[in-house]
């Protein structure tokens, strides 16, 4: 058993010491912030998921669409059907008519997010030859997803607050968009917010941090609705297993009793 | 050992009796795992054969789910992943288990080729035993390949687009074979159907070389941490109630971890890239497969020429085909090699700093590292091994199991 403990720890300080050696390697990590949804029991803050859709859909959705969720998944985040449906009244969408002609209609709560661009030959020509990313599962699709997207929507640096070392060492021009955060730092989205960008129907004060960690709430609910669930889920499970092993050992010893 | 137990049993059931009578599965499962003789010192590090038959016969539950919900079109797949995730009832925790059990099949089977190490279970006389362990692994590391592609992320994408490319290293035939495994003149939808199909096929020859494994087991019997053979009824157990029970607690104390990472970090051992569906025109940062594949991806490209990588991955399996005859210890078990012992845990390390060196991007000192530790493996094997065996003074092994055992509560 004590071989089995110093080579237990062998491997973990040669763990730690390559962890180290990794984390030595990177830079400009946005801050971590604490987010609602994080933890065990950690849930989805419903007011700031809220506004944070207020946020996409008032900002963000004229150029990212959202293609995995429909209007319904809004009822999760606490609203009801009429809420929804009140929300989305002025959207239009595409579709046929009976006789097979193309028309817009007005969205039904069953509808996925209206796209911003037809397809994404469409969105890329409208956006310098590079479509936007689609948000659905973004959170998910990034490193520390909840504080990198935070951190590029708060982490733009106006070209006259760099330093000329910086300006020479990524080659900024006055009409490139610098991020702290983003890799490279020129980013071809303009800062997409800024105070008072929305006017928040619950009365929250819309500070660009504010509006920034609202959207991120929504997004991270957008990339996984059912993690609440899922941890509810995790917790009986885990609970059940321990009484389980409990028990099994207990039989388990019994069983030896005379072996041993 | 196993062949010279006791008299067929009897069944008071006669629905039982006369199905046994004609088809004597009864009589099997009472032979092989009711009063199958099992040496009575196993150590925990013997729960992992039981944990790891667990953990494929859930991988194959899930997986069928999974394919009655799953699109294998190049346009359609990754939708389809998430759709499971949001839309089918439950999908979610298919989906995780999944996902998440294929980590844990390989942390299980990789603690069981350890222990198969350490304890030297590969020698005579199971090393035909050894070798089908080995293939089980091979045919695991295909279906986990082909597997991780099915979702259609970036991931998924570039990885297999490494792992096919190797095969155009090999002269001459090379580009052909890429070419047909491919289906086309690129990795397309041909690419992702064939991959489903052997991604659900080559799980079914997994669980026939299973049962192999688990016959060839039952000739000789299991070995034990000590490596000396049992020599009577006094050193063994039936392996019902005893090992049943041992094994269902390790079980469960092991569905416990996994449980605990499925539920409460799903992504963990994943790569966020993986949500970005496939790209063949943008190629991520750092293509890294999953984290069971690193080392040997790290020997992949340690070696600056592409055959020569090729020929080092594969051979750092294939050298473990052979291990029972590089292995020149006639004692088993490392707990009476005292040189050995040292060398083994070496290489456990040497394994794990592969592993960094395969996550890493293949620059500064991670190159020179990552050589380092390749030829450290195959140091350890190709001339470790044989010369050890010849040098090394063992210590001297215990009369019996029983005996040992005996000792070792009166001490």
């Amino acid at each position: 058993m004590r071989k089995l403990l110093v080579t237990g720890a062998i491997a973990a300080a040669s763990l730690v010491t390559a962890a180290v050696a990794i984390a030595a390697g990177t830079t400009a990590h946005p801050p971590h912030k604490h987010w609602h949804f994080q933890g065990p029991f950690g849930t989805y803050d419903r007011a700031a998921a809220q506004r944070g859709y207020q946020v996409y859909q008032e900002v963000c959705a004229a150029c990212h669409s959202l293609s995995l969720l429909a209007y319904r998944n809004l009822m999760e985040l606490g609203l009801t059907e009429n809420q929804v449906k009140d929300l989305i009244k002025d959207i239009q969408v595409p579709d046929l008519n009976d006789d097979g002609q193309p028309i817009e209609r007005p969205a039904r709560p069953s509808d996925r997010f209206k796209k911003p661009f037809p397809n994404e030959a469409a969105a890329a020509a409208a956006n310098n030859g590079k479509a936007p990313p689609d948000l659905s599962v973004i959170i998910k699709a990034r490193e520390n997803g909840p504080d990198y997207v935070h951190g590029l929507l708060t982490g733009y640096v106006p070209f006259d607050k760099l330093t000329p070392e910086q300006i020479k060492e990524f080659a900024v021009t006055k009409d490139d968009n610098f991020n702290k955060y983003f890799p490279g730092h020129k980013i071809a989205m303009a800062p997409p917010l800024t105070d008072d960008k929305v006017t928040y129907v619950d009365g929250t004060k819309a500070t660009t941090d504010q509006e920034a960690s609202d959207v991120v709430e929504f997004l991270a609910w957008a990339s996984e609705p059912h993690m609440e669930d899922r941890k509810r889920t995790g917790v009986r499970v885990v609970l059940f297993l321990l009484a389980m092993a409990g028990l099994m050992y207990a039989v388990k010893r019994s069983v030896w009793s005379d072996k041993h | 050992m196993a062949s010279s137990h006791g008299t067929p049993p009897v069944f008071n059931n006669k629905v039982i009796a006369w199905i046994d009578h004609r088809l004597p599965v009864f009589s099997y499962l009472e032979k092989e795992y009711h009063t199958f003789p099992t040496p009575r010192n196993f150590n925990y590090f013997w729960n992992f054969g039981a944990i790891a038959t667990v953990m494929l016969v859930l991988m194959i539950a899930t997986g069928v789910v999974l394919a009655t919900n799953y699109t294998p079109h190049v346009l359609m797949a990754f939708d389809s992943v998430e759709r499971i995730d949001r839309d089918v009832p439950q999908g979610w925790l298919i989906r995780d288990l999944h996902m998440n059990g294929a980590s844990f099949f390989f942390i299980a089977v990789y603690i069981h080729i350890f222990r198969g190490m350490y304890y030297g279970s590969y020698k005579a006389p199971r090393e035909l035993l050894w070798i089908l362990g080995v293939i089980i692994f091979l045919l695991m590391m295909a279906t986990a390949f082909m597997g991780y592609v099915l979702p259609w992320g970036q991931m998924s994408f570039w990885g297999a687009t490494v792992i096919t490319n190797l095969f155009s290293a090999i002269p001459v035939v090379g580009e052909s074979i890429t070419t047909w495994l491919w289906g086309g003149f690129a990795i397309d939808n041909p690419t992702l159907n064939r991959f489903y199909a052997l991604h659900y096929l080559l799980p079914f020859i997994i669980v026939a070389v299973v049962a192999l494994h688990v016959i060839a087991l039952h000739v000789h019997g299991s070995n034990n941490p000590l490596g000396i053979d049992p020599r009577g009824p006094q050193d063994t157990v039936p392996f019902h109630p005893y090992y049943t029970m041992k094994d269902g607690f390790g079980v469960v104390v092991f569905l416990i971890i996994y449980a605990g990472v499925t539920f409460f970090a799903p992504d963990y051992m994943g790569h966020p890239d993986n949500y970005i569906p496939a790209n063949p025109l943008v190629t991520p940062e750092h293509i890294v497969p999953e984290w069971y594949f690193l080392p040997f991806y790290a020997i992949l490209r340690a070696i600056p020429d592409k055959l020569g990588g090729v020929l080092a991955m594969f051979g750092a399996i294939g050298v473990l085909f052979v291990l029972p005859w590089l292995d020149t210890s006639r004692v088993r078990s490392a707990t009476f090699r005292p040189i050995y012992k040292w060398f083994m845990l070496v290489l456990v390390i040497d394994v794990i700093v592969l592993g960094f060196c395969g996550a890493n991007p293949p620059a500064g000192f991670w190159i020179p590292l990552s050589q380092l530790a390749t030829v450290y493996y195959f140091f350890h094997f190709l001339i470790l091994l044989p010369i050890l065996g010849k040098i090394e003074r063992p210590l001297p092994l215990p009369p019996s199991i029983a005996d040992a055992v005996l000792k070792k509560k009166a001490a």
